[in-house]
């Protein structure tokens, strides 16, 4: 979290402030698309060709962000239609799977029925465009003015609910809500390794958050301490819906425990889950569990514990630990999308840039630090504990559409039924609501830059978008296979290019527009003053750190070196276009690259672009 | 969860609450402020 909040004070906020501000000056001169602002900024004619970068980072992330828009629907309606009742992770991940059509190409759309997206997509997509073709006060604005309130209503609710929870499993103490925000807080990390007497070290385990629990593995460091490996029947659950053949390929689950205090209870280690390949491969998991089947029998039962403690100095030199950081700033704040700057240029000339700037930023991190933060995780240690977590993954889609449902299908348990059920449809509607009012503000830019350069009235630019993003999300629903489309897109664009147009901001901002005048312009109107150290950030620091953050990033996610001297290994990216070719991954690039010499073509011949440096001389 | 858990606990949702909670009270007592926002009666260009 230290880096998160240093990443919000020297990139968030400096290139919040610098969009805010280069937006509206650019609305002043006539001009509401990246392309118009950043060539009304610099007298080059580069300029409009970079600012295209701004017109596809929005329109691209849209063609997927409302697939993903769709599951949250999807999941909604399926809560309340109790359709969402799992026993196990392997039965929820299953259930996404079949779902969304990771499976096969184009299973996505084979039917229209409650529990395939295909239905949600197109009421996602249509309630979208109704919205923007009404335009940024009558839709956007007014469907965000009564969606956002709501949905911050329902993280209260449900913030209440996971808050009191506290450890809802008798049987497992180490699962609770305390837990669960030590697993997100705890300033010191703890890691359990298990292993032979002689190299403790042989297996990182997981992470310990528990007081009580770090205190009594640090008094049984280095001691032989008894083990055993449980097997766990495969649950109903997971066998439903397969075939005999499938149900013979799962491996039954094994928990492992340790008698860390002599005469002691049997405290839970870690679940192994175990699975048939072709569903949910956990081949870590499986190797690590039969080695240490292994360790306990040649041991007699006694490896040993080692705690490693990891302080807060350490988590900082971590380069992964920043990257990561910079690329939650980017996107809870939504900075370097391209989005603010067009919003910005709709704003008068004495329209305050600077402390609207901050109220937005200030109420993005309010819902992401204080609601979403202290729900999320907090639930999913409370019923499925660290260990659980770490065995489903703690990716966006794993801990939203596969931990989440589980969560809320275990708060449906003895005198709780249909809770579960109720707060399920009450988050996923909540993720809807803000998934809508996040696509709908990424559309405009697209509109914007139609209306702009084409000259076309609103109804045309949104039909003519429409068609545009319809052929794109056609085509990542279509290759829903592995979600590799998806996948390649939000890599390449909402990442990649996330950075590249948030780097050229402030560089523009910096050292085009200038800081002297760039701070004349920001306070124009405004309320409150910009601290007079960030002339310093955002003229050296934020585009130092941006360019070093940006260089640490593609050589460790692009090019797969190991900071921490490890093997190079070509990042999966790469090799799905040069090594392995891909014909997805390669078609997602090429539609972005198509999408970027039309623009660029369109671009080129706006006159008023190249004229306008003339006449405002 | 460490009692330096709490801490930073506390420390971040703390600073995050004063921080919006500061920024609202701004916009709604700075004079003319509200003038200064985009509202829902404001149109863009090509409304």
């Amino acid at each position: 979290m230290i880096a998160y909040f240093i990443s919000f004070l020297i990139i968030g906020l400096p290139i919040c402030w610098a969009e805010w501000t280069m937006g509206r000056h650019g609305g002043q001169r006539g001009f509401n698309s990246s392309p118009g602002i950043f060539n009304a900024i610099w007298k080059h004619p580069a300029a409009k060709y970079l600012g295209i970068i701004g017109v596809i980072i929005p329109v691209v992330i849209y063609m997927y962000y409302v697939y993903i828009e769709a599951w949250c629907l999807g999941y909604a309606v399926n809560f309340l239609a109790g359709n969402l009742e799992f026993d196990s992770p392997v039965q929820s991940a299953r259930w996404w799977d079949t779902f969304i059509g990771v499976n096969e190409n184009g299973s996505a759309l084979k039917s229209f029925g409650l529990e395939q997206v295909g239905i949600y997509l197109l009421l996602a997509f249509v309630l979208n465009f109704i919205l923007i073709y009404r335009g940024v006060s009558k839709g956007i604005e007014l469907f965000c003015k009564i969606a956002v309130p709501t949905l911050v209503l329902l993280a209260i609710v449900i913030l209440v609910r996971v808050l009191t929870l506290g450890a809802p499993q008798a049987n497992q103490p180490d699962e609770s809500v305390a837990n669960g925000l030590g697993f997100m807080w705890n300033p010191t990390k703890h890691i359990l390794y298990v292993g032979a007497e002689a190299d403790a070290g042989q297996f990182e385990i997981r992470e310990i958050v528990d007081r009580t629990r770090i205190a009594e593995i640090e008094k049984a460091a280095g001691k032989a301490v008894p083990f055993r490996l449980v097997t766990q029947p495969v649950s109903k659950g997971e066998m439903e819906g397969l075939s005999e053949e499938q149900i013979a390929e799962l491996v039954p689950p094994r928990t492992l425990e340790a008698q860390l205090i002599p005469d002691g209870d049997w405290v839970h280690i870690m679940t192994y889950r175990g699975s048939a390949a072709a569903i949910d491969p956990k081949d870590d998991d499986e190797s690590i569990a039969e080695e240490l089947t292994s360790i306990l029998a040649a041991t007699g039962g006694a490896p040993q514990v080692k705690l490693e403690k990891i302080g807060i100095a350490e988590q900082l030199m971590s380069p992964e630990l920043w990257l990561a950081a910079a690329g939650q700033i980017f996107f809870s704040l939504s900075v370097g999308f391209g989005v603010i700057i067009v919003y910005s240029s709709y704003m008068r000339k004495r329209d305050d840039v600077v402390l609207s700037g901050l109220s937005a930023t200030s109420a993005n991190e309010f819902c992401e630090v204080c609601l979403g933060g202290m729900i999320t995780v907090p639930a999913a240690v409370a019923f499925i504990g660290v260990a659980g977590l770490a065995g489903v993954g703690l990716g966006s889609f794993d801990l939203g559409f596969k931990v989440l449902p589980l969560v809320f299908s275990e708060m449906n348990i003895g005198d709780q039924a249909g809770m579960g059920n109720l707060f399920g449809f009450l988050w996923f509607f909540l993720l809807f609501l803000a998934a809508v009012t996040s696509s709908i503000s990424m559309l405009q830019p697209g509109i914007a830059f139609i209306e702009e350069t084409l000259r076309l009235d609103r109804k045309r630019s949104s039909a003519l978008l429409g068609l545009i993003t319809a052929l794109g999300c056609g085509f990542i629903v279509y290759f829903s296979g592995g979600i590799k489309a998806l996948d390649t897109l939000d890599f390449w664009v909402g990442t990649f290019l996330l950075f590249v147009l948030a780097t050229i901001q402030i560089i523009l901002f910096g050292w085009v527009f200038g800081i002297k005048r760039g701070f004349e312009e920001a306070h124009t109107g405004a309320a409150i003053r910009i601290p007079g150290i960030y002339r310093v950030i955002m003229k050296y620091i934020t585009p130092v750190f941006l360019i070093v953050i940006f260089v640490l990033w593609v050589l460790t996610s692009v090019f797969g070196v190991s900071l921490t001297g490890g093997d190079a290994k070509l990042s999966g990216y790469i090799v799905d276009l040069f090594v392995e070719p891909n014909h997805v991954a390669w078609i997602s690039i090429g539609l972005v690259a198509l999408l970027f010499i039309f623009f660029a073509l369109i671009v080129s011949g706006v006159q008023r672009y190249k004229t306008f440096h003339k006449e405002d001389a | 969860m460490t009692t330096g858990g709490w801490i930073v606990l506390i420390i971040s949702v703390g600073t995050v609450l004063t921080l919006f909670g500061w920024c609202m009270i701004k916009v709604m007592t700075t004079p003319d402020e509200a003038d200064h926002l985009k509202g829902v009666t404001d149109h863009t260009p090509d409304e």
